[in-house]
């Protein structure tokens, strides 16, 4: 073993200690520093929450309360109302998602460095850029202070961060296709339309599909929370059914809530499988 | 590779007819779901108030611009609150999400008929209701406030966590469980040396990746009543008050965009 020599030291030192788990965090010195930080701020961020505990304790009639709704949801009393608010929020994402995806097509394709010049990339990413960083609540606001209350506010939220999200994952995904493909569709002379149509599209289909149907899944989950700002949807009777403390109307509403994602989810999988 | 003989050349093609017919019927089904859906939000709305809509925008914008900065001082608790609110939420999440992981994992659930299910269900309830609508409910329960915001924000986080980290369990590499396994370790030393080390890297990413998001949303949470500055921004809004708006979206943009900086950096150390 006299060839080794570093390797035969190590283990010259190593020998007859015990085998410790090696640390996630390498460097002792940043570890405990990390570690002692975090507690520190722990007690920090507790000890600056303000809680009423006989407020909870008392709350928690209630909470058994609606825990025991779901047992007995009412789906009848304010069947009308549910019903209409459901109706909304799937048009809402019907037609959010229509046009949130065919918007955030072309701006997609803008923003892949690789087929985009760097102007209109630029710009692509900027759009992208704003519509993520803002939430969409805080877009609904805004648009139902501009549009008035109803479901349109809603639809154009909803459209807006489909785009950001979209286009972001569509952007990223030209950018890692197999370019031999694009280019030989390229060296054929196709126009570049037909460069996108036979060259680009055909690799990232499958993953588009995916995504947009993900898209639509969230979409219809953020549905549900529009209606609380004014903007359409779901949200609205659910609010009025906890304001009024009608638990068992407000069960109801999340079983059909958390149904219908668990049924887009599913329907995703089946989409999903049959494209790729 | 379907291939069209015509006037006696051979024409290539990328769909046969049927096909085509298929993939065009389906468009026009698409095209009419969404007409429909566009009539009922077109009727729905008020298309005066629409027409309007440019000189409303505008009158919003002279009113919020420039932003109160006096009003930062104010913002001091109420940002310090929204970032306990995502931190806190984040690790009770992480807490309840890595027992509801190994119990949804198919490789180290204990039970695939009854256990998996549960553990399922809790993934997809918590995942899809929003953590406004958490807040709500936990407002009508235990009051408003912060606490209640820490809590929505665990609850809807749980699910996220529980999936990601049960899909990591799913994917660790068998040999090495295997051999913790024969060395003669029990059911939990092989989970301590086995399985914890392969997931631990994805748990960090998953939790840094949470708490990022956490943050956005819970810098609105305030809207219902939940704390944070989303209070703030409530007020503000109920009193007209745009140039306090306009800051509170300022400040809020800020702590996203530092958020999304951090989380990238730590998964990029990480990975």
């Amino acid at each position: 073993m006299s060839g080794v020599g570093t390797g035969t030291g190590e283990l010259e030192a190593l020998l007859g200690r015990r085998w410790r788990k090696p640390a996630f965090i390498k460097r002792p010195a940043l570890r405990w520093a990390l570690a002692l930080g975090f507690v520190v701020y722990l007690i920090a961020a507790v000890l600056t929450i303000p809680v009423d505990w006989a407020r909870v304790y008392d709350g928690l009639d209630r909470g058994m309360a609606f825990i025991g709704a779901f047992a007995h949801p009412d789906f009848v009393s304010r069947g009308s109302d549910i019903g209409e608010g459901l109706l909304e929020s799937i048009v809402i994402t019907v037609a959010a998602s229509v046009v949130g995806i065919a918007i955030s097509i072309p701006i997609g394709l803008g923003a892949a460095r690789n087929i985009a010049p760097l102007p209109v990339y630029l710009l692509c990413r900027a759009i992208i850029a704003i519509s993520r960083a803002l939430q969409e609540i805080i877009v609904a606001i805004l648009l139902v202070a501009i549009f008035g209350f109803g479901p349109l506010a809603g639809f154009l939220t909803l459209s807006f961060a489909t785009i950001g999200f979209l286009s972001k994952l569509l952007a990223e995904d030209i950018e890692a296709m197999d370019r031999v493909q694009a280019e030989a569709v390229r060296a054929t002379g196709a126009r570049w339309s037909q460069w996108i149509n036979y060259g680009v599209q055909p690799q990232v289909i499958p993953r588009l599909v995916g995504l947009s149907m993900y898209r639509v899944d969230i979409n219809f989950r953020e549905s549900a929370i529009l209606g609380l700002v004014g903007a359409g949807g779901i949200g609205a009777t659910l609010n009025t059914a906890f304001d009024r403390y009608e638990y068992d109307t407000a069960a109801a509403i999340l079983i059909l809530i958390i149904g219908i994602v668990m049924g887009l989810e599913y329907l995703s999988g089946l989409i999903r499988t049959r494209v790729q | 590779m379907p291939v069209l003989t015509e006037n006696d050349t051979r024409i290539w093609r990328r769909r046969t007819t049927g096909k085509s017919l298929v993939l065009w019927f389906g468009w026009l089904l698409g095209l009419a779901a969404f007409v429909v859906c566009w009539q009922r939000i077109s009727g729905a709305t008020t298309w005066f108030f629409v027409q309007d809509a440019p000189r409303i925008a505008g009158d919003i914008w002279t009113r919020a611009t420039p932003p109160r900065w006096e009003y930062l001082s104010q913002l001091g608790k109420p940002i310090w609150d929204t970032l306990n609110i995502a931190t806190l939420g984040t690790l009770i999440a992480l807490v309840l999400a890595v027992p509801v992981a190994f119990l949804a994992a198919r490789n180290t659930t204990p039970s695939k008929l009854i256990v998996r299910p549960i553990a399922l269900l809790i993934i997809v309830s918590t995942r899809s209701i929003n953590s406004l609508i958490w807040a709500l409910l936990l407002i009508a329960i235990i009051g408003p406030g912060v606490f209640a915001g820490v809590i929505a924000i665990a609850i809807r986080s749980v699910g996220f966590c529980a999936k990601l980290i049960y899909e990591a369990i799913e994917e660790i590499e068998h040999a090495q469980v295997e051999a913790i396994t024969a060395t003669g370790a029990s059911r939990w030393q092989v989970m301590a040396y086995g399985i914890v080390p392969q997931i631990l890297p994805a748990f960090a990413g998953v939790a840094v990746f949470r708490w990022d998001i956490n943050i956005r949303e819970s810098t609105v949470l305030g809207l219902v009543g939940a704390g944070g500055i989303g209070l703030q921004l409530s007020a503000s809004l109920n009193t007209l008050a745009w140039p306090q708006v306009s800051l509170i979206l300022l400040v809020i943009l800020f702590a996203v965009v530092i958020s999304e900086w951090v989380s990238a950096k730590v998964r990029g150390a990480i990975i």
